[in-house]
């Protein structure tokens, strides 16, 4: 299930602008531990936001977005009391699922 | 396929009859702006493989396309990079970094209640050019920067 996201979405002047901060390791399957072993790769390949419900962007990520990825966009419209959500899946087939109001 | 065999030919109806499904499965889905993770674009070992499985041809270096990005990145664990479009109907933007092991980092399909902009952070191995890469109307532009690299993201 992964750890909570942080999710904060205001809007301003007909546009509500997104900030995420995931909490992911987003290992690239290149590093190795101490011991010299390779740490395997798991990382956030998909990303899906919405606007109450309904989809406005799609992302496919690799291993090279950094660990505890950040995420920012804006949406055309939206008000104070609608809802974002984000959920992401990692190549190991976890998911996780946040929602915040905009503000 | 083994069709010398007479006996193969049920084997061989129930197979074509599969992929019949398959192919019909295949034209009935809609089609979906939003594919599966494309593995092939991001295992690709060069911009040109790269541009290849994203269907990606003949980019053009426009000044429409914005890449906000600091000159140096003191930990390449952690690159900001915000990459802005102001081409008309733009539907994707991707970042890549030349000089990474895999360059397609992340790439972001608009729904067209998006604004052009997006931001994230990446990682990156060393000083490298760092791409932006926008579609618009089916068409590709880039916005490129060097982003100079004091300490590697990718180290063990």
């Amino acid at each position: 299930m992964g750890n909570p996201m942080k999710i904060r979405a205001a809007s301003k002047d007909g546009v509500t602008e997104v900030k995420v901060l995931m909490n992911h390791v987003m290992e690239t399957g290149l590093r190795k531990d101490p011991a010299g072993e390779l740490i395997p790769a798991l990382f956030i390949t998909e990303v899906t936001a919405k606007l109450n419900d309904k989809v406005v962007m799609q992302a496919q990520w690799g291993q090279a977005v950094a660990k505890n990825p950040y995420l920012g966009f804006k949406i055309k419209g939206g008000q104070p009391g609608d809802k974002v959500s984000i959920s992401w899946k990692d190549s190991s087939g976890d998911s996780r699922s946040d929602e915040a109001p905009v503000s | 396929m083994n069709l010398e065999h007479p006996a193969s030919r049920r084997g061989f109806l129930r197979q074509t009859g599969l992929l019949g499904l398959a192919v019909s499965a295949a034209t009935f889905l809609p089609r979906m702006a939003y594919a599966a993770w494309n593995k092939a674009a991001f295992d690709a070992k060069t911009i040109a493989d790269v541009y290849k499985t994203m269907g990606v041809e003949a980019p053009t270096a426009s000044a429409e396309v914005q890449l906000i990005a600091s000159d140096i990145a003191e930990n390449g664990a952690v690159v900001p990079v915000e990459a802005i479009s102001k081409i008309p109907n733009t539907t994707q933007i991707s970042f890549l970094v030349e000089k990474n092991p895999t360059m397609l980092t992340a790439q972001f399909d608009l729904g067209p209640d998006m604004l052009p902009e997006v931001s994230t952070r990446l990682k990156m191995a060393q000083t490298s050019n760092v791409i932006a890469l926008v579609k618009a109307d089916g068409k590709f532009y880039t916005a490129t920067k060097e982003i100079k690299v004091t300490l590697g993201g990718c180290g063990g």
